[in-house]
């Protein structure tokens, strides 16, 4: 398989709205045929980015490349990309197949082959039969497939999506997302997709980048995101997650050691960390990866085969039981006054009543379990 | 919250009786003795008998007046037709600017509400007359260049101002100085109600900005021009103060010739009669209007 080709380029994008930087020197590639998510919190820049790339907007500073050519100047109307709009803006006044022929009309293509190409992007978003129909005559997850074939209609290089998802209830979501990823494999065309909803990034995305007031914190896999987070605003925006500060002990290239003064016991790691010693440390874990065992009657710390006796094993004791069906999460309060949260699958329906309130508890983890962020 | 509404029948025959008795006795009542003027004839200098004669109207379909009425439609037309090419990038203009100065604007729009009409019309004969402002303007203009081409030996000769006051030409022009806020409102009303994203979805599906505005814009401001369009119309057909200031005498427009019964003819039947003639001809005109347009969005269902 040759290379991905490189489709867009950000280079040290910046735009300032007067005193507001909204995004903040931001350089970014995505190659051709990605499903890619910009994932960040409210506010910030994930929408002026993308309306950068659209043409709405003008980056202040920084190029925007489109197939290796500049477009920070090319107007909305001439690039190669297509944006589906959070509220959709399918046209009230035209009917379905008006709005999903409207791009192929201001392009000059001819009734004929418009009117086959309208039908067919009508059946990708499974929206056959409803051309002659009004938008108000449909539900919001209609209108939205519209605005997908609409979009998609154009065979653009790149398409654009806003947040397609929110407007939408929990079950159409879900079932939209499975959609939006088969209909992405099957018209191969690059997808950039904006979202604030962590799920929909890591369920559909095979590359996210999370943003943070403008800034880029990392792009990586989703499971890269989840597993090896490059700072805490990471960490703690993908998932839940237990951030313990530190300083690290021993730093071996195969094994490290953390102490926290939050936890009563050391942190061993199975691998070494570069370029932090004397330095501030934290060490996330996250709750499904830290073991609940129970404690107390003379019960003898769970033995890690991974882990020299020690360390990664806290006594603590259960103060608050969340039961979420599948599974239940455990409030576990550590010397110290720390609380620590875990997670426990309920794997037969008798689970959740392996623990109660105020029951004495161990937490244990695998050396390989947490990782070290120096930011 | 409608429904409580609705019963509270107490309530709304209180609030709604006195505006509905104001218009009876001081509207409805003074148009029907109107009306029924139109169906009678002078028995003296100050005695009308309503006797049902349709003298009056046929009076008034002669070519002499029926030629007035369409002429009055006819700078009607033209005065909506101006304001609405003038009126529509004014409205997008205030529609598209910043809050702050959105404010401003729509100000400088209802400035002239603020002035008499007579002043304003006064005001407008100061700019337009052959020693106003406009040919005062012209004037030193063409000077200056007739001194530049004398130094060529070709002096252009002594200027002669524009006749712009008392004609045709006057006539529309103060109608759209006039009318040209009751325009702009209702478009700026329309456009402001416009979601913006669907102007960056045409542009981003690769319409310009002209495609963008007749194929997005426009239908969907329709309400808000067909509104502008009846406003600015109507009362430009029964214009009166105008053309009796701006017009010249063969500019005189149906309402001139409205008061001249009502006063120096002491004609009363037969202005009566042309009163409602031209009513009549503005109830077709809207009905027409509002026939089509729902025949145009039935078919559009
Ligand atoms: N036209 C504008 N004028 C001034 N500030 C703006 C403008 N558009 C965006 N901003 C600011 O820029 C920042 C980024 O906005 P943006 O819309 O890109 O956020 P977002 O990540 O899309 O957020 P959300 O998830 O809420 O949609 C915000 O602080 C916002 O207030
Ligand atoms: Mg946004």
């Amino acid at each position: 398989m040759a290379a991905p080709k490189t489709i867009i380029r950000f280079e040290n994008v910046s735009k300032r709205y007067g005193k507001v930087l909204a995004v903040d020197d931001v350089s970014l590639s995505i190659d051709e045929g990605e499903f890619f998510a910009l994932l960040g919190p409210s506010g910030c820049g994930k929408t002026t980015l993308l309306r950068m790339l659209a043409g709405f907007e003008t980056p202040s500073e920084g190029r925007i490349l489109i197939d290796g050519e500049d477009i920070s100047r090319t107007p909305p109307n001439k690039r190669p990309v297509n944006m589906v709009f959070q509220s959709y803006a399918v046209f009230p006044h035209m009917t379905v197949a008006d709005n999903v022929a409207y791009g192929l009309k201001v392009d000059g293509v001819p009734g004929a082959e418009r009117a086959r190409r309208v039908e067919e992007a009508l059946g990708l978003v499974k929206l056959d039969g409803y051309g002659a129909r009004k938008p108000d005559q449909l539900s919001g997850g209609q209108r939205q497939r519209v605005a997908l074939a609409r979009a998609l209609v154009k065979r653009p290089r790149v398409l654009l999506l806003d947040e397609p998802l929110s407007a939408l209830d929990a079950k159409l979501r879900e079932a939209m997302r499975s959609e939006l990823a088969q209909l992405q494999e099957k018209v191969g065309v690059t997808f950039l997709f904006v979202t604030h909803d962590q799920d929909e990034a890591l369920a559909m995305a095979s590359r996210c980048a999370v943003m943070n007031r403008g800034l880029l914190q990392q792009v990586a896999t989703p499971s890269d995101l989840y597993e090896f987070p490059n700072s805490r605003f990471v960490a703690d925006f993908i998932g839940s997650v237990n951030l313990f500060e530190g300083r690290l002990e021993v730093d071996e290239h195969d094994h490290a050691v953390v102490v926290s003064p939050e936890l009563p016991t050391r942190i061993y790691l199975d691998h070494g960390v570069t370029g932090a010693h004397e330095s501030t440390v934290w060490v996330a874990l996250r709750p499904e990866k830290i073991e609940l065992h129970k404690r107390g009657q003379g019960r003898e710390p769970p033995v890690l085969e991974d882990t020299p006796g020690g360390h990664n094993v806290v006594p603590g004791i259960i103060r608050q039981i969340a039961y979420l069906g599948s599974e239940s999460v455990y409030d576990v309060a550590v010397e110290g006054g720390r609380t620590v949260k875990t997670l426990r699958s309920n794997l037969t329906r008798r689970d959740q009543e392996d623990f109660t309130w105020d029951e004495p508890v161990w937490l244990a983890w695998h050396a390989c379990s947490p990782a070290v962020l120096l930011s | 919250m409608d429904e409580s509404w609705k019963k509270a029948k107490g309530v709304f025959a209180a609030l709604g009786a006195p505006p509905v008795l104001w218009l009876l006795a001081f509207f409805l009542v003074p148009l029907a003795i109107i009306w029924g003027y139109s169906f009678g004839e002078n028995k003296s200098l100050t005695e009308i008998a309503v006797d049902g004669t349709f003298r009056n109207y046929l009076h008034a379909v002669r070519p002499l007046y029926l030629g007035i009425i369409l002429k009055s439609f006819w700078f009607a037309a033209l005065t909506t037709l101006f304001c609405l090419v003038v009126g529509f990038p004014v409205a997008i203009a205030i529609t598209f600017a910043s809050d702050k100065a959105k404010s401003w604007l729509l100000l400088l729009i209802m400035l002239p509400f603020w002035t008499n009409l007579l002043i304003r019309t006064y005001a407008l004969m100061a700019v337009l007359r052959t020693e106003g402002y406009i040919n005062f303007t012209l004037a030193f203009l063409w000077n200056g260049v007739s001194h530049l081409t004398a130094l060529f030996g070709h002096p252009l000769g002594p200027f002669q101002p524009l006749e712009l006051l008392h004609n045709n030409f006057a006539v529309v022009f103060g109608l759209v100085y006039v009318q040209l806020p009751f325009m702009v409102l209702p478009l700026y009303a329309a456009l402001d109600r416009l979601d913006r994203s669907l102007l960056e979805a045409s542009l981003d599906l690769g319409a310009g900005h002209f495609t963008t505005f007749r194929r997005v814009v426009v239908p969907l401001a329709m309400p808000g021009i067909v509104s502008g369009i009846l406003v600015t119309l109507i009362p430009s057909v029964g214009a009166y103060l105008t053309p009796d200031l701006l017009g010249g005498p063969s500019s005189q427009m149906i309402a001139n010739v409205i008061e001249r019964q009502f006063k120096t003819a002491n004609d009363w039947p037969f202005g009566a009669a042309l009163s409602f003639l031209l009513m009549y001809m503005t109830f077709l005109a809207i009905a027409v209007q509002a026939i089509v347009s729902r025949n145009r969005r039935g078919r559009e269902r």
